[in-house]
């Protein structure tokens, strides 16, 4: 029984059922939401400092001990600012698209357990229901791509619909290897389920994912979306105030969430010793967090096309190959040691990576006009 | 069944993060393909020309400051050098090994910021800039221990240059020399075998041999397609011909090769710093020259080989204190004719990357 059950369940005898069922629910939906919105501003915070380690400046430290009150600062002129929607825009659809972009980030932290019993809903399907919430952040993307009547946030909205649909299959491929090895697709027994982090059984699927997600959350190097030096800021471009706000919340959120995620899935979620379990999450997060910063530090940006060659000659052949593999193990060899499968699973891994690098390039080239 | 398209024309810049300053480009798209492009230059147009036909012969110097003003002794090196040629004036030895290091010096610090804001360009997010610009700026410093400024230096004089160099100037610059090819290094091995920089440059935006001559292209962007001319070598003015060092050359005219010939020559830059260090004189650092220069009537061509490409100065003198005609032959505008060549057929973000790489500055092209 989750907190939130046991919450419910002693609220029940003292107050009416709906009272009791409703209560603990938007209890719980604030908690998390006040989790999200610090969390976020403590990372906005945090990549800037560690942007400004990474490139030999030391990032925003006037605010506060370390400038940690910078993103308070810029939440509130983020506020103060006009909110302006184009002449000839969809003021509907404009005004839309942040909320869609948002909610389904805050959505996807319902089913992230924290803590053995720490979940909102520990659902039976939940990592179906992460995949299909963190989709429909792609059509508030491309709503707000079009409504903002703006070439620039046009182009931005057609790379993203290309974008996470390509980039959907291989991550569900490599999620099917974990659910396969986990025997369920709940978040809570998909934990308990690794007694060794599944980051060691599937370290191309690991791969895979990791990659997968930082596309589907449109972070370098596949941050074609806002590509800053090409189509200026992308579906954001006509965004100010609250609403490019939200936008901003949502991205943080959606790497927070994704992170929480991929923590959840690959590395042992809640699982560690000694600190508690919440703790542990977090050192998890942080830590992918960190990578994420690192990569949009280092690597330069993949082309439209090279992008689409990725996901659909790179990454999905080998979440299919990956899945064969986990799915013959599970299957034919469910007795054996764990280390015997981890070894093989390097091995299988190191063979793709490097065939895969070897055989295909990322190419596309000049088109004749 | 193919579904029915049309073109759209998108106005990028002259307000744009990857214009490297005003430039504007109307480029027709299909989808993500360019289709055609009409550059749009003349947002930064301030007279240059035409006010050096007002002014003396020494005080078109600082107006030669504004023209590439990321390598702007360059630009004062290229017109006292015109001049001198004008008025037959004989310069100190001295002179021309500060003049060297400068110019040197420049087209390093130019280089850098070529190749990082041309890693901007690719999406590297501020870091490579940053980097190099570590450098640039210890650069910066012995600049302003020179001549008091950092940007727009005003330091060559016609006959030699305006101050000796101070004391504390040689150590700091035998420090600078001594490290940059481990920061070259550097930067080579984060750059040039990332496999993303390599995916995106290699075969991208080719500009063939004969088109590079043939629009009368200079500097990388002309060495890139793989003709050896450099200025220095082809024409040596001053005293290059004293100073052992190669010039690199690209194989294909890609926009790798315009990259990594840019971090060659970086390499080619120290090694003439060290020799021209190491022979410095002593003596005199500007020759004796009239306050009021009337240089003879007559016309004078003086180009050097700028970071970017030739820069020349062409002058007419009618005998008088300033000159009659004052003209300048900036090499990124010339180079920049090639850009619709390369680009079409190539996705948009080929196309800021291309036009990064052959690094433009807009202060000279509009002058």
């Amino acid at each position: 029984m989750t907190l939130l059950e046991q919450f419910q369940l002693w609220l029940g005898g003292i107050w009416p059922d709906w009272a009791a069922y409703i209560v603990p629910g938007i209890v719980g939906i604030l908690v998390v939401l006040g989790f999200v919105v610090i969390s976020v501003i403590v990372f906005i915070w945090y990549e800037r400092r560690l942007l400004g380690r990474f490139q030999i400046r030391l990032g925003p430290n006037r605010l506060g001990p370390e400038g940690i009150f910078q993103p308070l600062a810029t939440a509130l002129k983020i506020l103060l600012k006009e909110d302006i929607v184009p002449a000839m825009g969809d003021k509907i659809i404009h005004w839309l698209a942040p909320v869609i972009v948002f909610v389904p980030v805050l959505m996807v932290f319902a089913v992230v357990p924290f803590g053995e019993k720490a979940i909102l809903a520990d659902l039976n399907v939940g990592i179906v229901y992460v995949v299909a919430i963190s989709s429909v952040s792609a059509v508030g993307i491309y709503m707000a791509g079009w409504a903002s009547n703006n070439k620039y946030a046009l182009i931005a909205a057609l790379r993203t619909v290309a974008q996470m649909v390509s980039y959907e299959l291989p991550v569900v491929l490599a999620i099917l290897g974990v659910v396969l090895m986990a025997g369920s697709m709940s978040m809570t027994q998909i934990v308990t389920a690794q007694t060794l982090p599944f980051i060691i059984f599937q370290p191309l699927g690991f791969v895979i994912f990791f990659l997968g997600t930082v596309a589907e959350m449109n972070r370098s190097p596949f941050d074609l979306l806002e590509a800053d030096s090409e189509i200026v800021a992308g579906y954001h471009i006509e965004y100010s105030g609250m609403k490019f706000a939200m936008f901003y919340l949502g991205e943080y959120g959606h790497a927070l969430a994704y992170a929480c995620i991929i923590s959840t899935l690959f590395l042992g979620g809640w699982q560690g010793p000694f600190l508690p379990p919440i703790i542990w999450l977090m050192i998890k997060v942080v830590a992918v967090f960190s990578v994420i910063v690192w990569m949009r530090a280092t690597l330069p940006r993949l082309r439209v096309d090279q992008l689409m060659a990725f996901a659909w000659k790179g990454l999905l052949p080998m979440a299919i190959i990956n899945l064969f593999i986990i799915a013959a193990e599970v299957l034919l060899l469910p007795e054996i040691t764990p280390w015997i499968i981890v070894a093989m699973n390097f091995v299988f891994a190191g063979v793709l990576i490097v065939l895969w690098s070897k055989l295909f390039t990322l190419g596309g080239g000049r088109v004749e006009v | 069944m193919a579904i029915r398209t049309e073109p759209f024309i998108l106005n990028m810049g002259p307000q744009h993060p990857s214009t490297h300053g005003v430039f504007r480009m109307k480029v027709t798209l299909d989808g993500e393909v360019v289709v055609d492009l009409e550059p749009v230059i003349g947002y930064l147009h301030r007279g240059i020309e035409k006010l050096g036909e007002t002014r003396t012969y020494t005080q078109i110097i600082p107006l030669t400051d504004r023209l590439d003003y990321v390598a702007s002794m360059t630009n004062n090196f290229a017109y006292v050098l015109a001049v001198e040629k004008l008025a037959g004036i004989k310069i100190p030895e001295r002179a021309e090994y500060i003049r060297i290091i400068m110019a040197e010096t420049m087209r390093i610090s130019s280089h850098l910021m070529a190749v990082g804001f041309f890693l901007n360009d690719l999406g590297a997010m501020m870091t490579p800039v940053l980097y190099m610009w570590r450098e640039r700026e210890k650069l910066l410093d012995l600049y302003e221990m020179v001549c008091g400024q950092r940007l727009t230096y005003n330091y060559m004089r016609i006959g030699g240059v305006s101050h000796d160099l101070p004391e504390e100037f040689l150590p700091a610059m035998k420090k600078w020399v001594a490290e940059m090819p481990r920061f070259i290094d550097e930067y080579d091995q984060l750059l040039s075998q990332n496999e993303i920089l390599l995916a995106r440059t290699k075969g991208v935006c080719i500009l063939p041999r004969d088109t590079a001559v043939s629009i009368a292209a200079s500097g990388p962007v002309l060495r890139a397609s793989g003709v050896k001319w450099d200025l220095r070598k082809a024409d040596p003015y001053s005293i290059y011909d004293r100073f052992d060092f190669e010039v690199p050359v690209g194989t294909v005219g890609d926009n790798y090769d315009r990259y990594w010939v840019r971090m060659q020559e970086a390499r080619q830059s120290v090694r003439i710093l060290e020799q021209a260090i190491a022979q410095l004189p002593e003596g005199e650092v500007c020759a004796k020259v009239p306050k009021l220069l009337r240089p003879p009537v007559g016309e004078a061509y003086g180009h050097i080989e700028a970071p970017k490409g030739e820069l020349g100065f062409y002058l007419v003198s009618d005998n008088s204190i300033a000159p009659y005609r004052f003209h300048i032959r900036p090499p990124t505008l010339i180079n920049l004719t090639a850009l619709k060549d390369m680009v079409i057929g190539w996705k948009v973000a080929d196309l800021i990357i291309t036009f990064g790489s052959i690094d433009v500055c807009l202060g000279e092209i509009d002058r």
